[in-house]
């Protein structure tokens, strides 16, 4: 059991990165179900970072009401984000969301009260372990729940052919905003939950190269369930680490898996485990 | 005082200018978004660092480095993207399988050459003369910076224009099947194209780095970004609007500084972006129905 | 029942329908034809929102549902299918059928499911099996089935038989029949004329967007005006 409690010791900070990460991966995965690439997660996350740990700070509010003050910020943000670029689709959505990303960036680097590029620091270190793996299981167990509703059916259905799905009676512009404000609402955990898992935060923290990472993780994952999010987020943070001994050349790992997966499992590790499955069960 | 600003507004968006080229002829050739663009622009760099280090002579490493460029651009083809086409991936997929190789580059560059930021010690970058025209002040090596720039267009806009590759590759821009039907070797013509389009952004990569004198891994990011920027304004898939674009670019830009809003000024030009996007999508120069991609 | 008054479309300066007033009643299949190009498909896309109208307007049992959102009209009971097929071919069967039956209370029962692969034609098709792996005949009436789902008012059918072969085409005809016998108005647009006489109870010619003739299907084939116009195209079809 002290090898155990060892082992956290000495990566807990790794550990607390891939639940947080996993989240994130959760919130772009729920986008990309829609059939948007909405690149804004990033920008949702340090959002609410940034409310949280200002409000953690500057007002003393304890983590659980500063969390979901933060959630419901980046919520509406998402929402309202949803409106001017209802008509965008592909790698125009792709751009405005970017877009959108860099203008809040440069925000957080301007105003005085988000400490401008230095950023926060001091933040209540009180997201602990089991509160981020807690945040995770929670909202895997609700996507897995939304997954068998009606909601889930439309998201499909718009991802597929949105015309055809007009045609069946679905509002295309709800599903697509509810589906950036879900995915608002979930970056917007993982964001808070990281400001208060680390000493501070910086713009640059949820700039596009963290965007791109996100991406990164959900693809290699899989997209078309929770558990694909949340694999690729874990085996992408972990791998830089274990192999260390590439040193500088480590990173290339991730772009190598990333491209075997686009070239050879599209759908994801998780769909080569549901492949496995399959062929276990005939 | 403002000619100066737009002199030097000049300077920058040429260089805008010739990394948006490339993103844009890869776009309005195969409609994707290539996201190694700006990895490219910076192994040329790093590269012309290299040669330039080996005793070769600023303006041949700069050739050499660009034609490198264009080579690692044909070899980001066959990797990333020629396979996705041959399965009809779309045009997302490929988007991420650039990331890929994105990351696969930057991740070469950061183990060959380490973190730390470089400088060209030859060719007197820092010590350049300067030369007074009137209002305003420049040294030779933001003229020959500029020109190469220029120049680089210029061909570009030759070779697209009065080449018979320059046809084929307008053909397969305007639509792929025909132009296969019509006999265009359609693997050799976007193996071209992605020659050409690397080439440019890995050129516009060295020029960067003369400019500023730093060689760095991530001088990539910011001009990637912008770069999206010029080519909304300009019109995805034009080469001319990728060109005006990025001039337009490097003006607001400098006038952002001078007017004292240098902090704001990416928000500023993301912004007129995201306005476009919204209002206008296809820019200035651009004839794609973008809103169902 | 479906009511077209006077309906217009320009597209880019050019009337692509003109002056069309058609009505399609419950129970009454209703053949739409004219040469290519003569606007056919825009009616359809019209009455379903995917084209604003440029004067006239559309009812669904008295009640105005022109200027209405594509999938608002859809909920009031208009379902279609699409002249190049637009299933969620990634999706399977079942899958497809739930979607046409989206906008109605509760999911899709056992039952219901076998049902409507029986309406349309494809009792034998596994519902697990992925919609774009089936034969395109099999297609076809899936989408025949997807629009059943939704239990609407008013079924438009565009191209159903297309690519089908006479036999096939000849099972079709039972298909839109049973439809409209069970209560629902059909709105069928054909260019073989083979299915068009045997499905349909009146017919309407269209051409250059405006309607040129109409009645029974004997009566229009019989028609000056309607030979002339398919002259050069099609002139053999309505022998």
């Amino acid at each position: 059991m002290t090898a155990l409690a060892d082992f956290y010791a000495k990566h807990s900070r790794l550990i607390d990165q891939i639940g947080v990460n996993a989240i994130l991966a959760l919130s772009l995965s729920v986008s990309l179900q829609a059939g948007q690439l909405a690149l804004a997660q990033a920008a949702f996350a340090g959002i609410a970072a940034y409310v949280s740990a200002i409000l953690a700070m500057n007002a003393h509010w304890p983590l659980l009401a500063s969390i979901i003050a933060a959630m419901l910020v980046s919520t509406v943000v998402a929402a309202l984000l949803a409106f001017p670029v209802r008509r965008l689709r592909g790698v125009f959505l792709a751009i405005a969301t970017i877009g959108f990303g860099e203008i809040v960036r440069v925000f957080a680097n301007n105003l005085k009260i988000t400490g401008g590029a230095e950023g926060l620091s001091g933040i209540p270190n009180d997201a602990t372990t089991p509160v981020i793996y807690g945040a995770l299981a929670l909202v895997a167990i609700a996507l897995f729940f939304l997954s068998r509703t009606k909601f889930a059916l439309a998201v499909a259905l718009v991802r597929e052919d949105e015309y055809a799905a007009r045609g069946v009676g679905i509002d295309v512009g709800a599903i697509r905003t509810l589906s950036l404000a879900l995915g608002g609402a979930i970056a917007g955990l993982a964001g808070a939950l990281y400001a208060h898992a680390s000493f501070f935060i910086t713009p640059s923290d949820f700039g596009f190269p963290r965007m791109e990472q996100i991406l990164v993780w959900c693809v290699v994952g899989g997209v078309t369930s929770p558990l694909g999010a949340v694999l690729g987020a874990a085996l992408l943070s972990i791998l830089p680490e274990a192999i260390r001994f590439l040193a500088d050349y480590r990173e290339i790992s991730n772009g190598i898996i990333l491209l075997a997966v686009i070239l050879f499992a599209p759908g994801g590790l998780a769909s080569l485990w549901r492949r496995g499955v399959v062929r276990v069960r005939s | 005082m403002i000619a100066q600003q737009l002199l030097n507004g000049l300077f920058l968006g040429a260089v805008y200018a010739l990394f948006a080229v490339g993103y844009t002829l890869v776009f309005g050739v195969l409609d994707i978004l290539n996201l190694a663009h700006a990895a490219i622009f910076t192994a040329a760099a790093f590269a012309a660092f290299s040669l330039a280090l080996a005793g070769w002579p600023l303006p041949l490493a700069f050739l050499a480095a660009a034609v490198l460029a264009g080579l690692i651009g044909i070899l980001l083809d066959r990797v990333a993207f020629a396979p996705l086409r041959a399965r009809n991936a779309g045009t997302l997929v490929p988007l991420i399988s650039s990331i890929g190789v994105a990351i696969i580059i930057g991740a070469i560059l950061r183990g060959i050459y380490g973190v730390d930021e470089k400088h060209f010690t030859t060719g007197g970058l820092d010590a350049a003369p300067v030369i007074h025209l009137g209002m305003v002040t420049f040294t030779t090596v933001e003229l020959a910076i500029f020109f190469s720039a220029i120049v680089l267009m210029l061909g570009l806009s030759y070779v697209l224009r009065a080449t018979t590759l320059g046809r084929r590759i307008r053909a397969v821009a305007e639509d792929r099947v025909a132009a296969a039907l019509l006999g265009v070797d359609l693997e050799r013509t976007i193996a071209a194209t992605f020659f050409i389009a690397s080439g440019l952004g890995g050129a516009a990569g060295v020029l960067t780095g003369l400019e500023y004198n730093s060689v760095t891994l991530d001088m990539g990011g910011p001009i990637e970004l912008k770069g999206l920027a010029v080519i909304i304004l300009g019109g995805m898939g034009s080469v001319t609007g990728a060109v005006v674009g990025g001039f337009i670019l490097g003006a607001v830009e400098t006038l952002a500084i001078a007017y004292g809003l240098s902090p704001w000024r990416d928000a500023i030009v993301f912004g007129v972006m995201f306005v476009l996007l919204v209002a206008r999508p296809t820019g200035l120069f651009g004839k794609r129905a973008l809103r169902q991609a | 029942m479906l009511t077209l008054e006077n309906v217009g479309v320009r597209y880019g300066g050019v009337d692509a329908l003109r002056a069309v007033s058609i009505t399609v009643e419950t129970g009454h299949v209703l053949g739409l034809i004219g040469p290519n190009g003569a606007g056919k498909t825009t009616l359809v896309n019209a009455t379903t929102g995917l084209a604003p109208l440029a004067s006239g307007s559309i009812a669904l049992d008295g009640k105005r549902i022109d200027g209405l959102p594509p999938h608002r009209i859809a909920r009031a009971g208009i379902a279609r299918t699409y002249q190049n097929i637009r299933l969620f071919s990634a999706l399977d069967v079942r899958a497809n059928l739930a979607a046409g039956a989206f906008a109605r209370p509760g999911r899709l029962t056992p039952e219901e499911l076998t049902t409507l692969l029986q309406r349309a034609g494809i009792p034998h098709v596994d519902p697990a099996a992925k919609a774009g792996s089936l034969p395109y005949g099999d297609q076809r009436r899936l989408e025949i089935g997807r629009a059943l789902a939704a239990a609407p008012a008013v079924v438009m059918l565009d191209e159903p038989a297309a690519g089908m072969n006479p036999a096939e085409t000849t099972r079709l005809v039972e298909t839109i029949r049973a439809i409209a016998t069970a209560g629902i108005a059909v709105l069928l647009i054909e260019h073989d004329m083979t299915l068009v006489r045997a499905a349909c109870d009146s017919v309407v010619v269209l051409n250059f967007g405006e309607i040129i003739a109409r009645g029974t299907p004997s009566e229009v084939a019989r028609d000056p005006v309607v030979v002339e116009a398919y002259l050069g195209t099609d002139a053999g079809a309505l022998a």
